[in-house]
């Protein structure tokens, strides 16, 4: 986001580059804003659906994760600690193992 | 069960699904029925949303960052994927919802002569440059897998075909110099991770294939200002090649002076260095390399997966199909096993990128099963295989395809 910024402060001053007499219709640009549908989805369960809500979904919506097929509890591992660990989701320590057993404990559903 | 689940579903419900495991759950309000995908074992019912700007009816893989897939019946209305059905993949979930178009720069630097600042404008008085060309998630198709592997759960509606306007990447790069020791271009978009420490999304080609005078910034998808959802302003194409190259509002193009060892070259996005990037399930310790160009690939498109056809008359088969990195050359069909194959008729071609449609028929059938094969030869020879590569990643999967129909 901070890019957008710059390049806003960088434009400023820059008179726009339109050439005459060039190949018959130049393309036009038109700045665009979009509003993107957020997920109120919680990930279902009780207690042990907490560490999951608590830490995972600021970076990603729940429907990805609860529509993956059966997997087991290593690759579950694999895919938290890739998480922590090359992503750098903020994790705590123990509430990597509480994901991984809910992950693991997952009956895929729509 | 069976009568009461199926009333629940939209009419379009059934596209190629095979097997019939899902679970009932409740959705959103805003969602706008949902659809079965043919993924073994399940979960293999998704919500259909219209919920996205710009967006007609997709399928829901992931709200934020967003992951729709389109529906296959799509396919069947042209080569050319429009807009507001064209599939879309995010991976950090910080987008830009607004972009200004004046103020926008594309900046070249790196091991250049001159670094450049190009205003959307400095880009559009390039030499224009136009191609058809298909853009495939690389994991196009991983939900088909088995054994299953994680990531996106896609059938086989990852892809679609668009007509590119914009200016070739080799002008862009001509006009900053590129030096005699550069060895790769890398290019990176306005999208960021939330965490900053985590890799920002990059992607890098080779000197000479960035020159090659095929890749291409666009910014004009099938005649229209490329949607944000596509990466608006400006997206890299590279015809051929897999759609994570294609980095989307493109902001940032570096010409290295050594190859490029960021986590999405290094250790993202790798398929095994076998023939047809397969390895046995479970199988380790196979070398790897970043996926690159695409492989045929065809698809009855008229036809779904369970259709009753009247038996005793001919059955128009029809479809679309890609050559991966060149030209189709012939799409056949067969309809007993793989046995005999004949031949389809192509349709018009709009370059060697792009979908090219076909068109066949099956001769009169007796009343029973019958599963209908398409393949794809391209141009450079390569046919699609009988049995589906397997690899960790769920990348490069083109078997051919078979359509079980009942005659009746």
């Amino acid at each position: 986001m901070g890019r957008i910024l710059l390049a806003a402060i960088i434009a400023i001053g820059a008179a726009p580059a339109f050439a005459e007499g060039q190949a018959p219709k130049p393309m036009t640009f038109t700045s665009q804003k979009i509003e993107l549908p957020q997920s109120e989805r919680m990930f279902p369960g009780g207690p042990e659906a907490e560490a999951i809500n608590n830490n995972c979904l600021a970076c990603h919506s729940a429907g990805m994760v609860l529509t993956q097929p059966k997997l087991t509890k290593a690759q579950w591992t694999e895919t938290v600690n890739k998480m922590a660990k090359v992503y750098h989701a903020p994790v705590a320590p123990e509430d990597s193992a509480a994901i991984i057993d809910y992950l693991t404990n997952l009956k895929p559903q729509p | 069960m069976r009568r009461s689940f199926e009333t629940r579903l939209n009419r379009r419900a059934v596209i190629g699904g095979i097997g019939f495991g899902g679970l009932a759950a409740s959705f959103p309000a805003w969602a706008a029925g949902s659809v079965k995908l043919p993924l073994p074992g399940g979960p293999d019912e998704r919500q259909l949303t219209t919920a996205f700007p710009g967006k007609g009816e997709m399928i829901l893989q992931r709200t934020h960052p967003p992951l729709l897939e389109t529906p296959f019946e799509v396919f069947d209305q042209g080569v050319f994927t429009p807009n507001d059905r064209f599939f879309v993949r995010w991976h950090w979930a910080s987008i830009p919802t607004e972009i200004d178009a004046d103020a926008f720069r594309l900046k070249v630097h790196g091991a250049v002569e001159r670094e450049l600042s190009l205003s959307l404008n400095d880009i559009a008085e390039l030499p224009r440059f136009e191609i058809a060309a298909v853009n495939q998630c690389s994991g196009n198709s991983r939900g088909l897998f088995e054994p299953r592997v994680p990531g996106a759960q896609w059938a086989n509606g990852a892809m679609g075909n668009a007509l590119w306007t914009g200016v070739k990447l080799k002008d862009v790069l001509d006009k900053a110099g590129v030096k005699s020791d550069a060895v790769q271009v890398r290019f990176d978009g306005l999208d960021a991770p939330v965490v900053d420490e985590a890799p920002d999304f990059k992607k890098s080609l080779d000197v000479a294939h960035a020159q090659d005078g095929e890749v291409m910034i666009a910014y004009a998808m099938n005649g229209e200002q490329l949607p944000i959802l596509h990466g608006f302003p400006l997206r890299l194409i590279v015809p051929g090649w897999f759609s994570t190259y294609w980095m989307k509002m493109l902001s940032d193009i570096e010409v290295l002076d050594k190859p490029d060892e960021n986590y999405w070259m290094k250790t993202a996005y790798r398929i095994p260095d076998t023939p047809g990037a397969n390895v046995k399930p479970g199988e380790k310790g196979f070398p790897t390399v970043p996926i690159n160009s695409m492989v045929p690939r065809s698809f009855l498109t008229n036809l779904k997966a369970g259709q009753r056809v009247a038996a005793g008359s001919p059955i128009a088969l029809r479809g679309i199909a890609l050559g991966g990195d060149c030209g189709v050359k012939s799409v056949e069909f067969s309809s007993d096993g793989g046995k005999n194959w004949f031949p389809t008729q192509l349709g018009k071609d709009e370059g060697l990128y792009s979908f090219r449609r076909f068109d066949g028929s099956l001769p009169s059938l007796a009343a029973g099963s019958v599963e209908v094969k398409v393949r794809c030869t391209n141009t450079k020879g390569v046919v699609q295989p009988d049995a589906a590569v397997w690899n960790p990643g769920g990348f490069m999967r083109n078997p051919i395809e078979t359509v079980a129909i009942t005659v009746a």
